[in-house]
């Protein structure tokens, strides 16, 4: 049983202040979906939650298990349990695939996987979201497609198997086939109950995949709605022309 | 010998076999500026005493002959003519020259090994190597150099019509070794040949790997890495004399630098000459600086005397580590310094992956990655 408690968080970037107080509580079992328009500083809480150091906490707490993450190292939070399905997965030249999934499942586990067992579950998370094997071999994101990168994003997931996994705009940029396998890998991690989601997205297409139990409405850096699925579905009739006057 | 009666390019000005034609470096002249003077323990002056420290072994497969010649062997000096001071005081130097025979049409079982090793810096060593390829034959030649010295050598690669030489050369010197060194590969008409320095070791190294062609077809791939730590000064001077209508080269060199005082210089020189019409040249250097205190000085010159070329052009470029890289891979658990480490690994795995031999290719592998652990 797991919780990611995000109190008052306040975040800025260059000075400019971007996240202006967001609370939010995502326990194992539950799957909270984030919507709002472009610029609304969706990505900012996923990058700021992670660690990313373009992004300065002005003020706020970010606990995991009563852990304060804002204390730990970007790979400390990693390993702490929090993983964060980026929306522009970066290309790193020279790192092939396999060599970094072995790295990331070495280092969250605290010990190497035997060779074989990884090939295997290596193989067989591939096989599920219909990655191509030849993609083990592979630089790191280099030259893979808009789809292609978020598929590697959901085979990490499965694999490095967090306590509370935050998604940002992993539904972006993919086909109907596409959705549907990233979706099916969001719901076998989802299966086990003990794990918890923090999905962000701008279409309700990927939550007819992937139900959510909450759904936020952001808005100028903040939290402005919190219900449940329903929300979504009035959001997708009347778009978000009334919050982001609201916040304006 | 006289000076070489060349056509002169302002990249190439001077060839000699004569010590005399080449004043004592001060340092101000273009070709000396970036490399301390005062680290080559007077190799560029002459003052220093001959030890002979530098024991030079030569393992060949079967049907590959290896010589110990005198300096007046018709071998010797055939293919490259000293271009700077201290490259003329080693060619003066030497006592005995390696030769390695290729014979025509022939493709030996297994690579020819070269491994120098050196026994201390008291006094300075001269050497001389020539490796002829014979028409038709190919060859892979990996020079290693460990160990501790003060050493100036000349190496000939001679690659004659059609045939094809692979050379790696590995710098594992200890943290005291002076090497500097002239590498020059003279192509035949069709012939191959390819390159890969990886110079990890050394208080100072100059290495100038240089290419000539004799004929149209010659095809050159010029490939290096290092790795610099603090103080260390690792310089490649890269030289493409493009003679010869359609010819190809490419050269492309990558490297790491970090501490206080790691200097790396690179200078890529590629001429292109009235008559090489058709040529096709690229050159290419980046340095990942990965600390302050690290400098890494890139200069590529393309003189381009014929309107006629295929393609022709040069990039350098110097930066830190991106940052969006290492937060990737911290983001899936991956410590920092191990982060750092794989980048690093990758940015220069990416060249060495181009050794096609797989033994040497992890051979080299590990020398970066024992770099990167210490
Ligand atoms: N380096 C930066 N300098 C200045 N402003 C920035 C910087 N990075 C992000 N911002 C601003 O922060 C705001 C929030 O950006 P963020 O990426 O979090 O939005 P988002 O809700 O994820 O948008 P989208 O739906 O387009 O993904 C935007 O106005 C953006 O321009
Ligand atoms: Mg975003």
């Amino acid at each position: 049983m797991s919780t990611l408690e995000i109190r008052d968080l306040q975040v800025a970037v260059e000075d400019k202040e971007i996240l202006r107080g967001v609370n939010l509580t995502v326990k194992s079992g539950e799957t909270h979906a984030i919507m709002g328009p472009n610029g609304s500083g969706k990505s900012t809480l996923a990058y700021a939650v992670a660690g990313h150091p373009k992004y300065t906490i002005t003020g706020g707490q970010v606990l995991l298990d009563g852990v304060d993450l804002l204390e730990l190292s970007v790979d400390e939070r990693a390993r702490a349990g929090l993983f964060l399905a980026m929306q522009y997965p970066v290309e790193v030249p020279g790192v092939s695939v396999s060599n970094f999934l072995r790295s990331a499942v070495t280092s969250v586990r605290g010990e190497a996987p035997k060779l074989r067992e990884f090939a295997k579950d290596l193989k067989a998370g591939m096989d599920a979201l219909s990655i191509d094997a030849s993609f083990a071999q592979r630089n790191l994101n280099e030259g893979f497609s808009g789809g292609e990168k978020k598929r590697h994003e959901i085979l990490q997931l499965e694999l490095l198997k967090p306590k509370i996994a935050v998604l940002d705009e992993t539904d972006s940029g993919l086909d109907v086939d596409a959705l549907r396998v990233v979706s099916e890998g969001i719901n076998r991690f989802r299966a086990s109950g003990e794990t918890g989601v923090l999905l962000i997205t701008h279409y309700t297409r990927i939550l007819r995949y992937v139900k959510p139990d909450h759904v936020h409405v952001f808005a100028g850096g903040r939290i402005v709605e919190e219900g449940g699925p329903e929300l979504a579905d009035k959001l997708e009739a009347e778009g978000y022309e009334q919050y982001t006057k609201a916040s304006a | 010998m006289g000076l070489n009666e060349k056509p002169l390019s302002t990249l190439h000005e001077k060839a000699s076999y004569d010590l005399a034609d080449f004043e004592v470096p001060t340092g101000r002249e273009e070709a000396w500026r970036f490399t301390p003077l005062s680290r080559l323990k007077g190799l560029h002056n002459g003052k220093a005493q001959v030890s002979g420290q530098v024991i030079t072994q030569a393992f060949t497969p079967a049907g590959v002959s290896a010589e110990w010649v005198g300096r007046d062997d018709a071998r010797v000096g055939k293919a490259y003519v000293p271009a700077d001071r201290i490259s003329a005081q080693a060619y003066n130097g030497f006592e005995k020259a390696l030769v390695v025979t290729v014979p025509k049409e022939a493709v030996p079982d297994g690579h020819i090994g070269i491994e120098l090793r050196g026994g201390g810096t008291d006094g300075v060593t001269y050497g001389h190597i020539v490796i002829n390829v014979e028409p038709m034959a190919e060859a892979v030649v990996v020079i290693e150099h460990q160990g501790s010295a003060v050493y100036a050598d000349n190496v000939e690669f001679v690659v004659g019509d059609g045939a094809t030489l692979k050379v790696v050369s590995l710098q594992e010197w200890d943290d005291d070794a002076v090497h500097v060194s002239h590498h020059h590969a003279q192509l035949g008409k069709d012939a191959t040949f390819r390159s890969f320095v990886a110079t990890l070791g050394g208080d100072l190294v100059r290495l100038s790997p240089s290419v000539s062609y004799t004929a149209p077809g010659g095809d050159a791939d010029l490939a290096g890495v290092y790795f610099v730590d603090a103080g260390q000064h690792l310089e490649h001077r890269l030289l493409v004399d493009h003679s010869q209508p359609h010819c190809r080269s490419n050269v492309d060199y990558r490297g790491a630098l970090q501490g206080q005082d790691a200097h790396a210089v690179w200078i890529g020189d590629v001429i292109i000459r009235v008559e090489a019409e058709g040529t096709d040249t690229y050159e290419l250097n980046r340095n990942l600086i990965l600390t302050d205190g690290a400098r890494a000085d890139s200069v590529p010159n393309l003189e381009i005397l014929t309107g006629e070329v295929a393609g022709a052009g040069h990039a350098s470029a110097s930066g830190r580590l991106d940052d969006e890289h290492i937060f990737y891979l911290q983001a899936r658990g991956i410590p920092f310094d191990e982060a750092r480490r794989l980048v690093i690994r990758g940015f220069l795995g990416q060249l060495i992956e181009r050794i096609e031999i797989e033994e040497i290719r992890e051979r080299v592998l590990g020398a970066v990655e024992a770099e990167l652990a210490r």
